[in-house]
């Protein structure tokens, strides 16, 4: 399960609606309890795939050494990965699941002309993708 | 000598550790001591060629290896190199 408070729900999705019509990305900090992994901070990236930003990310590798810095400063960890699917729905592609990795979240967000609307989890179990439940908490 | 901090993914390979401190001059000896001693991790970090993989970052301190020095670049004790996923997807 991804455990996510409703502000930094919300940081998430007004990030991935700036990055409309392109792929928005960013990486979740937290902890991690057994499945369960719930957010306390997020850093927000850049999409360096400018060829093909509306269907395809690559993060920002700073962004990366950034999320990692505060995260070992606070004594949390990177959870996972957000980035948002431009006017497709929130499933994992092929291609993200080719591209993902063991022991994170990867929140996908659909943002619908530019607004968001539906969001699922998923998280790589062997090499396939499965889905998480997503809490938002209202805080 | 340099500390190593390693990805969440890769903590399999170091028995869980964060962070381990290795050996080396220079970061491709510090990360070839660090597949020597972890098995299977190099795998991970190298490519067939002994290229850093695609899909990992390197960073020694604030900096991306393929920027400045690559595996070539010197480390002291007080260096940091950080291994990172490279991130991506799309729909």
């Amino acid at each position: 399960m991804l455990r996510v408070q409703n502000e930094l729900f919300a940081q998430m999705t007004r990030w991935l609606e700036r990055a409309y019509p392109g792929e928005g990305c960013g990486l979740m900090l937290g902890t991690t309890d057994g499945e369960t992994r719930t957010v306390a901070a997020i850093v927000e990236a850049a999409n360096l795939n400018t060829e093909r930003a509306a269907d395809r990310f690559e993060l920002d590798p700073a962004a990366f050494l950034e999320a990692d810095e505060i995260a070992r400063a606070e004594g949390i960890d990177v959870i996972g990965i957000f980035h948002s699917h431009p006017d497709c729905p929130p499933q994992a592609s092929q291609f993200d699941q080719e591209r993902a990795w063991a022991g994170y979240s990867y929140l996908i967000v659909s943002v619908v002309e530019g607004a968001s609307a539906t969001h699922q989890s998923w998280v790589l179990d062997g090499e396939r993708f499965i889905e998480e439940p997503v809490e938002v908490v209202h805080g | 000598m340099a500390k190593v901090r390693i990805p969440t993914p890769l903590r399999t390979y170091t028995q869980g550790s964060d962070e381990v401190v290795v050996a080396g001059a220079t970061v491709g000896e510090v990360l070839t001591n660090l597949s020597q001693r972890y098995d299977g991790i190099g795998q991970r970090l190298f490519d067939k060629s002994g290229a850093v993989h695609r899909f990992i970052n390197i960073f020694l301190n604030k900096s991306d290896i393929r920027r400045e020095g690559g595996l070539a670049a010197s480390v002291g004790d007080d260096d940091v190199i950080s291994i990172f996923p490279a991130i991506a997807g799309g729909r």
